[in-house]
Order: structure tokens, then C-alpha cells, then sequence
């Protein structure tokens, strides 16, 4: 796994922005397709509202009008979760894979979405009907602890946290918390009934005050993201030589944990598990602007961003009135690319 | 093991002469097989003298033998371990013996020791078709059930190997890849079904893809029985492929080993095996993964005694956990694969933490 | 005449081609050395040689056979290959590795006679690696672990073996230990060796027969004494060197000039001629 890992990063060094000086504007296109998305996404729904009334909706907002009150009640907390939670979702594999230098990591591999998953779970088989927001509080610990058991165990014996063990540490923790998560369902009927939305991810439902509680967490670990991307590309190369350029690589792994989990914990619990994102967006960022991580951790963000508006639109509109959760839809999307990009990259 | 003499091979070979063949399995391996059959039969004995209806051992012994029909109970006796004990507890150990084959097979063809039978996509084919069989197709006999499992585990194992195929071969690591990615595709779709389902049903089949041999009857023992003595002699003479696979692809061409033919012959065993598990059981996991673990340990890495052990051993370990998963909470009861994930994970992270290359 | 040859042989990787039209003679009961700077094509025409490349054109010969239509385990009997770095499963013993090298001669119901226990014992014994054999692989030095594999390759039972650098990443005494008991394989056994060697001396000295290799075509082939010279090493390598006979084994002997070596020939004369000033007065 790690010799192929090791592969994989020696043949990113081609990339299609060939040239320093387009990466920022590149950036900034980018940007201006996020916003676009997102407006297109909110004209779509129930009722189809036209650009010009969103356009005034969000920038001249009248409290008498139905459709005003739609968009900013319900279409844009969701559209703008969708975003965070994509761009936190992206930014969190991507570190997560140069961390491990696994491109197979993401924040499902972590013991993150499987610690939510269960917490959830837990807190909807104990207290019955909770609102979205005690979800919320539950799925950030239980995404805490997840992630901080797969840390303890994948560093404990001998050699620490290599990245082999951490993956392994992942999967392993990840089927077992599942097989409590699964023997709670089966044995009782009403929790099943609730949380089946849940645990396939969705978007559905948040609301602005959900938004802004879990919001912040997301945000400081996009800050964080950012901050932390110099010593991620360094570390990517290989712990020898980040310990050779005078890192810490001790303290870089253990901030980058908090990061992820900042991240990826503040997207599960605003959406529920969502897979692929982390997965499939820092590859195709890697394809396009090369392996440094000051580079990588923004385009991921904008494009996890795009990558999960675009399939909750598409969500929303396939099987009309009904809607699909999100996180079926991205592995839809998903799993093709994946198989594809396994086709034509993998050569050995 | 120190006493050996180092020039004495370490193994014992088994000869016929007429017909003509021979075959080679590690000196250790007699001796564990035994003792696994010993400890097997009596966790059978104590599962089948365990439940609602408590049978003492030493009757069980003596019903199954059929010796004591002078008992005032022989009738009830009779009528609880043939009818419903014993043929469950049969085809969980043929079900581990099944799984645990295939994913030696597995991590065998793909060098990698965390392959399990599932990864080419078994489980979830069959998942995709049983959870459509009993949330969608409910008026359907409960018999189509396996068979629709069995054909979605055998249509997404070969659409698997047919997307990793690229100029005339698929490495193994293209095989994880896809096998990875393909498996998360089709569980959307499961979920699909999860999702707008009947509630009643939609439990069901929870139940159903964490595996369970609840209710099963001599019919699935036979079928699965029948399934076995079709692959076990074929995956046990493939063995020493396995072997010379091990070594890489090009030192087992420079060996006169055509690999890809070899290679598909493997993984078609192994779905097929892993295949007729999930059809009469579910998905029971980690037992594909543990047992080929534990016995690699106690008899070595070749193939010849890793593959029958490994069925004992996984043989084993679906019984035990069967009776665990009866007693845990009885009187209800933990369908079969939690129990397996619960023992299996746990093991795997104490390898983890010991192993030496980490 | 040699048995094994390859005529017009065109190697590509993908659309990457690396030989093109290439013939070569290996020579019968001689060991071969392929030499040449990194990338030249040497261990692709091994490769090529053996079966783990298919030709774009041409093709490799045995016995005015083409390998690839002979039956996959025909030529294993006949030509056995070590590729390079081989890596044996965890835990798997010497004993149990040599084993495999009895792979062609086997069939699905007999898959362990006498003979294929005897000729293991043989080539662990030839090897040296008896007193190893229980041992896992893995828990090998180095020299001991080549020569494990060599024993596999042995085990094999055929009059070709191929070696695709078996010396790169062993200490200088585990190298030429390897290279003496190849060197004893072809002299006692008879079995006939071709080696890609990435050391143009160690080919000097236990090589009957050169091919110097550079961009895919061959430069010089022949008797080392007669085609290592010092046009020869620059035509390949690209470097000034002198050649001067091994003091040893009186094989030629390669030694690179590099800028120091200049440096410190111009310190020599500029010595010699102190030394002649103080004579002279």
C-alpha cells in the first residue's frame, strides 16, 4: 500500500497547470463557478424560483414574500452547508493523504464517520426524537473519539504512527464500532426508522442556526488546513526526509489529527456521512495543480464545495418530488470516477 | 521447532501411488488440524445443549449417536438437535470453512493480507440483489433468496476483474482499487433500497447483510455442502499456485506459471466459495480476514496447509461465535457477524499494535 | 551456433520502445554478461530473452524454437529467470522457497515426487544455504538471500539461467560471493548464465562473453580481453577511463580517470619533475 502510495505521489509531479503564475487565477475562476453553482442551486426545488428573485432574495430581502422566505430560510442554509461541509470534507482527505500518504485515505477511514455514525445512533436509541442540533453535538464527539481511538492504537507499539498502521487502525476500528451501530439497529425497529436518512447523508432539513453552530469548527479547521499546508507537503514526502528538513513530524501529525477532525467531525455532524468527497476531489486538484499542499488545500475546498452542490442539485432533481440523500448521490457520482481514474492511472 | 534439523524439510509429503499423486503440507499441520476439530466438536456439542430448551451434553452426545432412545425425552431430544440445532451449527462451520478458504485464496492472489473474500465484490452483489429481494420483491418464495444472492456475489466478482482488466491483465492493486470503489457504488444503490423501504423489511435485511444462520435447515447444509465438494478439492490442488504467486508475478513466469489464466482460475474460486457462504448466510465478515491470519501463524505461509486449516479454523470460529451470539443477550440473540466483527477486530488490532514492520 | 538467440527483437514498454531490431547469440556452456549505462535496454533484453516481455517484432529463439510458442512450462524447464529484488512472502523458510523452483515439473495430482525432494536438497546443498534452510527468508543477510533465490532458480532444474542484476544492493564481499558461486554453477554444472551486471569489472572478471549495450543497440560483444577497451567504455559509458589488466585475475580492469584522477596525474608529473630537479642537482 505505502510502496504504491509512494508511486502514485513520484508520478503527480506532472500536472496541467503547468505554470506558477495561472495557479491564482485559476483559483479565482474556480471560485467564481462555486458561486455560480450556488445560485443555480438555490433557484432550483419544490417550486423553481427565477435568478432575479434570488438575486433580491438575498440582497434586498422582503419578509411579505413566500418565496423570499424560502430562500433564506430553507435554500440557502442549505445550499451554504453544502459547501462547507464539501470544502471540509476535501480539504480533510486531502490531508489525510498526504498524512498517510495513502490514497486510498479518507475521513471514513479515520474512524470518524463510523464514531458519528455511532454516537447518532446511540443518541436517537436512548433519548428517541432529538432535534438535528443534539445530532450534531453527538456526532462531533462521537467523531472525536473515533478518530483519537484510531490515532491511540495506529501509534502504540513499536515504529509509532505510520501510516500503514493508521490506515489498518482506520478500517479495523471502523467494522467494529459499525457492528455495534448495526446490533443497535437491528434490535430496535423506531431507531432504524429515524436515522436511515441520516446515516446515508443528507442535506435536508439544515437550518441556519444548525449552520452556525457547527459552522465555526469547520472554519477553524479550514484555517487550520491552510495554515499546517507547507509542513503536510513535507511530511507527504516521507517522514525520514520531513525529519531531515528539521520538522517535528510528531507535532505535525498530531495538529493535522486535530484538523481533520475539526473538519471532517464538523461535516458529519452537520450532514451525516458522506463519503467519496474526500476521496475524489484531492485527487483530481493533485492532477491539476501538482502536490503542494499550499496549492492543493484551497482548490480542494472550492472544488469539494462545487463537487457537493452539484450532486445535491442533482439530488434533489432526479427522482422529483422525492429527493435522494446526498451522500447516495455523491457515491454515484463517485465510484465511476474512481474505477476510472484506478483504470487509467494504475499501471502496474 | 529448535530441535529440527535444519536440512530435514520441514514438511511431510502425503503419496498414492496408483493413482499417481503426491502432495506436501507443513509438518505442523496434522497436529493443529486435529486439534481444531477437537475444540470444534465441543463447542458443537455445548451450542446444541444450549438454548430455550436445555439438553444436558452428555445427551446430546448420545442423541446424536442415536443410543438412547430408551429416554423418556428422546422424542423432544431428537426433535431439537436434528431439526433445529444441529443442521444451523453444521452450516456455520461449513459457511467459516467457506469464507475463511476464499480469503486465503484472496490475500493470496493479491499478496496483500488484508484482502478478505469480500473485496471482490461478494458481498456487496449479494447484498444489492437479497436487500432488493426482500424490501422490493416481497411476494417472492423465501427460496429465491439465496439464489439471488448467489447470482449478484458471482455477476459483481466478475465485473470486478473485468474493469480492473487492462492490456491482457489486472495487477492485483487495480483489483483492490476497483474492488474498493465498485463495492461503494452498488452499497449507494443498496441504500437506495434502505432508505424507502418498508420498515419491517428494511430490518430484515440489515439482519440478513450482517449475516446470520438463524432458522437454517438441512436443505442450505446441503446445497452448501454440495457447493464445497465441487470447489474445496479444486482451490486445495491450486494450492501450490498460490505459492508461486507469492514469489511476484515475473519469478512465477519465470517459473513456467501462465499467471493470468491462474490468476482468474483463483479468484473464480474464491468467489465461488465466498459466494455459496453469502448465499444461505449473509455477509458474515472478518472471518475471511482472521482466519487465514491465525493459521498462517500456526502452520505457516504455504498454501497447501493453509487452506484446509484456515476452513477448520474459520469453520470453527462462525460455531463459536453462533453460540456466543445465542447466549450474549439470550433469550434473544446477536445475529452470527456481529459476534465474528466483535472477536474478529479486536485480534487484528492487537496484531497491529505488536507487529514488528508496522 | 548457439541454441538461444534473438533475431530482430523490437522491446516497448507501452508505445515506449527501447529495442528495436535487435539480434544477439548467447553463447552455449559460457556465462554472459549485459552491460551498459542505466536505461541502454540491458535487463529489457533479458527480459525479452526470457519471456517476461513480449516482442513488438522479432522474437527470441531457443533451438530455432520461438519461445512464446513454446508451452509455458516446456521453457521453464529449459530457461529459468531471477528477476530483480525478488521479495519472498513473510515467514516463508529457504527450504520452502527452493521448493518452488520445482514448479514446472509438477502437475496437479503430482505435486511432490523423490525427485523433485532430491534436486531441492541438491540446490540448497550447492548453494550453501543447507544450514539456513529452516530459516524464514526475510531473517536472511542479504548474500544469504540471493543465494536462496539462486538456489529456487537452480531448483529449476534448467540449463539457462538468467540474472537480472543479482548483485545491485549487496555488500562488495556478498557480491562477489554470489558472482563465485555462479561462476561454480557454470563450471561444474554446465549451466549456462546470462547476467545483467551493473559493474563493468565484475563482468571483466567472471564473464566469458560481453555484450555492451547503449540506447537499446549493442556497441561491442565478444571475449572481455578483446572488446573492453578504453574507446569501448567511452563509445558506452561516456567515460575516460584506462583499462589495466586486474592483478588478480589478469582480466581487464577498468579504471575511471573522473576529474580527480587528473588532477591527481598532473600533481604526479608535476612531482616527477621535482624529483628530477633534485637528482639533477
Amino acid at each position: 500500500m505505502t510502496a504504491h502510495a509512494a508511486k502514485t505521489a513520484s508520478s503527480n509531479t506532472t500536472r496541467i497547470l503547468g505554470s506558477r503564475a495561472l495557479l491564482l487565477p485559476g483559483l479565482l475562476l474556480c471560485l467564481v463557478l462555486l458561486v455560480l453553482c450556488l445560485l443555480w442551486s438555490i433557484t432550483l426545488g419544490a417550486a423553481d424560483i427565477s435568478p432575479e428573485t434570488v438575486y433580491t432574495a438575498l440582497f434586498n430581502f422582503d419578509s411579505t414574500s413566500f418565496q423570499h422566505l424560502i430562500i433564506q430560510t430553507v435554500r440557502l442554509p442549505r445550499v451554504l452547508s453544502g459547501v462547507i461541509v464539501g470544502a471540509s470534507l476535501a480539504v480533510a482527505g486531502a490531508i489525510m493523504q498526504g498524512l498517510t500518504r495513502n490514497p486510498l485515505a479518507d475521513s471514513g477511514i479515520l474512524g470518524i464517520n463510523s464514531g458519528a455514525a455511532f454516537a447518532v445512533v446511540l443518541a436517537v436509541f436512548i433519548m428517541g426524537d432529538p432535534p438535528l442540533s443534539v445530532y450534531a453535538v453527538f456526532g462531533l464527539i462521537g467523531a472525536a473519539v473515533g478518530a483519537g481511538l484510531v490515532f491511540t492504537i495506529g501509534s502504540m507499539g513499536r515504529g509509532g504512527a505510520t501510516p500503514l498502521k493508521l490506515t489498518l487502525a482506520g478500517i479495523i476500528l471502523t467494522s467494529f464500532i459499525s457492528s455495534f451501530t448495526t446490533a443497535i439497529l437491528i434490535s430496535d425497529q423506531e431507531t432504524l426508522d429515524k436515522i436511515r436518512f441520516w446515516t446515508a447523508g443528507s442535506l435536508s432539513g439544515r437550518e441556519m442556526s444548525l449552520l452556525a453552530q457547527t459552522a465555526p469548527l469547520m472554519i477553524a479547521g479550514l484555517v487550520g488546513a491552510v495554515i499546517i499546508s507547507r509542513q503536510v507537503t513535507t511530511i507527504s514526502l516521507g517522514d525520514d526526509i520531513a525529519r531531515g528538513l528539521g520538522q517535528n513530524t510528531g507535532w505535525v501529525k498530531i495538529v493535522a489529527a486535530v484538523v481533520v477532525v475539526l473538519l471532517a467531525g464538523g461535516a458529519v455532524s452537520l450532514a451525516g456521512p458522506i463519503g467519496f468527497v474526500g476521496l475524489v476531489v484531492p485527487h483530481v486538484v493533485r492532477f491539476i495543480v501538482g502536490v503542494d499542499y499550499r496549492w492543493v488545500v484551497p482548490y480542494s475546498a472550492i472544488f469539494g464545495g462545487i463537487l457537493v452542490t452539484v450532486a445535491d442539485v442533482l439530488a434533489r432533481v432526479i427522482i422529483r418530488p422525492q429527493e435522494l440523500p446526498v451522500g447516495v448521490m455523491m457515491a454515484i457520482i463517485g465510484a465511476p470516477f474512481f474505477i476510472w481514474l484506478a483504470r487509467w492511472k494504475v499501471k502496474r | 521447532m529448535t530441535a529440527h534439523d535444519p536440512s530435514k524439510p520441514s514438511w511431510i509429503t502425503l503419496r498414492a501411488q496408483r493413482p499417481p499423486f503426491s502432495y506436501r503440507i507443513d509438518r505442523r499441520v496434522p497436529l493443529v488440524a486435529l486439534a481444531i476439530i477437537a475444540f470444534t466438536l465441543v463447542v458443537l456439542v455445548l451450542s446444541i445443549s444450549f438454548g430455550e430448551y436445555d439438553i444436558s451434553p452428555l445427551e446430546v452426545v448420545r442423541t446424536i449417536l442415536n443410543v438412547n432412545q430408551d429416554h423418556p425425552d428422546y422424542a423432544n431430544y431428537a426433535l431439537v438437535v436434528h431439526t433445529f440445532r444441529l443442521p444451523r451449527i453444521v452450516l456455520a462451520f461449513l459457511v467459516g470453512a467457506a469464507l475463511a478458504t476464499s480469503g486465503a485464496i484472496m490475500q493470496g492472489v493479491t499478496r496483500n493480507p488484508l484482502a478478505d473474500p469480500f473485496l471482490l465484490g461478494v458481498s456487496a452483489g449479494a447484498g444489492l440483489t437479497a436487500v432488493a429481494v426482500i424490501v422490493w420483491f416481497k411476494t417472492l418464495p423465501v427460496s429465491v433468496l439465496p439464489w439471488a444472492a448467489f447470482g449478484g456475489a458471482i455477476i459483481a466478482s466478475i465485473l470486478i476483474y473485468v474493469l480492473a482488466w487492462k492490456q491482457g491483465s489486472s495487477t492485483p492493486i487495480r483489483l483492490i482499487l476497483i474492488g474498493v470503489a465498485l463495492q461503494a457504488g452498488i452499497a449507494a444503490i443498496t441504500t437506495v433500497m434502505l432508505l424507502f423501504g418498508d420498515i419491517q423489511a428494511v430490518q430484515q435485511a440489515y439482519v440478513w447483510l450482517t449475516g446470520s444462520v438463524y432458522g437454517r435447515n438441512w436443505e442450505h447444509v446441503q446445497a452448501l455442502g454440495g457447493w464445497l465438494l465441487i470447489f474445496m478439492p479444486v482451490a486445495l490442488l491450486s494450492a501450490r499456485s498460490l505459492n508461486v504467486l507469492g514469489l511476484g508475478d515475473e519469478t512465477a513466469k519465470g517459473l513456467g506459471m501462465r499467471v493470468e489464466p491462474q490468476r482468474i482460475l483463483l479468484l473464480l474460486i474464491s468467489a465461488a466459495l465466498a459466494a455459496g457462504a453469502v448465499a444461505v448466510s449473509g455477509t458474515i465478515g472478518f472471518v475471511g480476514l482472521v482466519a487465514p491470519h491465525v493459521t498462517r501463524r500456526l502452520v505457516g505461509p504455504s498454501h497447501e496447509g493453509l487452506l484446509p486449516v484456515s476452513a477448520l479454523f474459520g469453520g470453527a470460529l462462525v460455531v463459536l461465535s453462533d453460540l456466543i451470539g445465542r447466549w450474549v443477550i439470550s433469550p434473544s440473540e446477536l445475529p452470527v457477524g456481529i459476534v465474528t466483527a466483535m472477536i474478529g477486530a479486536p485480534y487484528f488490532l492487537f496484531l497491529l499494535v505488536r507487529s514488528r514492520h508496522g | 551456433m548457439s541454441q538461444l538467440t534473438a533475431r530482430n527483437l523490437s522491446l516497448a514498454y507501452e508505445n515506449n520502445i527501447i529495442i528495436e531490431n535487435l539480434s544477439v547469440d548467447i553463447p552455449d556452456g559460457k556465462i554472459t554478461a549485459l552491460v551498459g549505462p542505466n536505461g541502454c535496454g540491458k535487463s529489457t533484453l533479458l527480459r525479452g530473452l526470457s519471456r517476461l516481455l513480449k516482442a513488438q517484432s522479432g522474437g527470441a529463439v531457443l533451438d530455432g524454437q520461438d519461445i512464446w510458442k513454446l508451452p509455458t512450462k516446456a521453457l521453464a524447464k529449459r530457461l529459468g529467470i531471477l528477476p530483480q529484488g525478488p521479495v519472498a512472502p513473510e515467514g516463508l523458510t529457504v527450504h520452502e522457497l527452493v521448493a518452488q523452483g520445482r514448479y514446472p515439473h509438477q502437475s496437479w495430482f503430482q505435486q511432490w515426487s523423490r525427485e523433485d525432494e532430491r534436486i531441492t536438497r541438491e540446490a540448497l546443498e550447492i548453494t550453501g544455504v543447507l544450514e539456513f534452510a529452516d530459516r524464514p527468508v526475510d531473517t536472511l543477510s542479504g548474500g544469504q538471500r540471493q543465494r536462496a533465490w539462486i538456489a529456487m532458480t537452480l531448483a529449476q532444474d534448467s540449463e539457462y539461467i538468467l540474472l537480472d542484476e543479482p548483485t545491485t544492493f549487496l555488500d562488495m564481499a556478498y557480491q562477489i560471493e554470489v558472482l563465485d558461486l555462479l561462476h561454480d554453477l557454470n563450471l561444474e554444472r554446465g549451466k549456462i548464465i546470462v547476467m545483467v551486471l551493473h559493474d563493468l569489472n565484475h563482468a571483466c572478471r567472471y564473464a566469458d562473453h560481453l555484450v555492451a549495450m547503449c540506447g537499446g543497440r549493442i556497441v561491442a560483444q565478444g571475449d572481455p580481453m578483446q572488446v573492453v577497451t578504453e574507446e569501448m567504455v567511452q563509445e558506452v559509458f561516456g567515460m575516460e577511463c584506462r583499462i589495466m589488466p586486474d592483478p588478480v585475475t589478469g582480466t581487464p580492469m577498468v579504471v575511471p580517470l573522473g576529474r580527480s584522477a587528473k588532477l591527481a596525474r598532473q600533481l604526479d608529473l608535476v612531482n616527477e619533475c621535482h624529483v628530477r630537479v633534485l637528482a639533477s642537482a
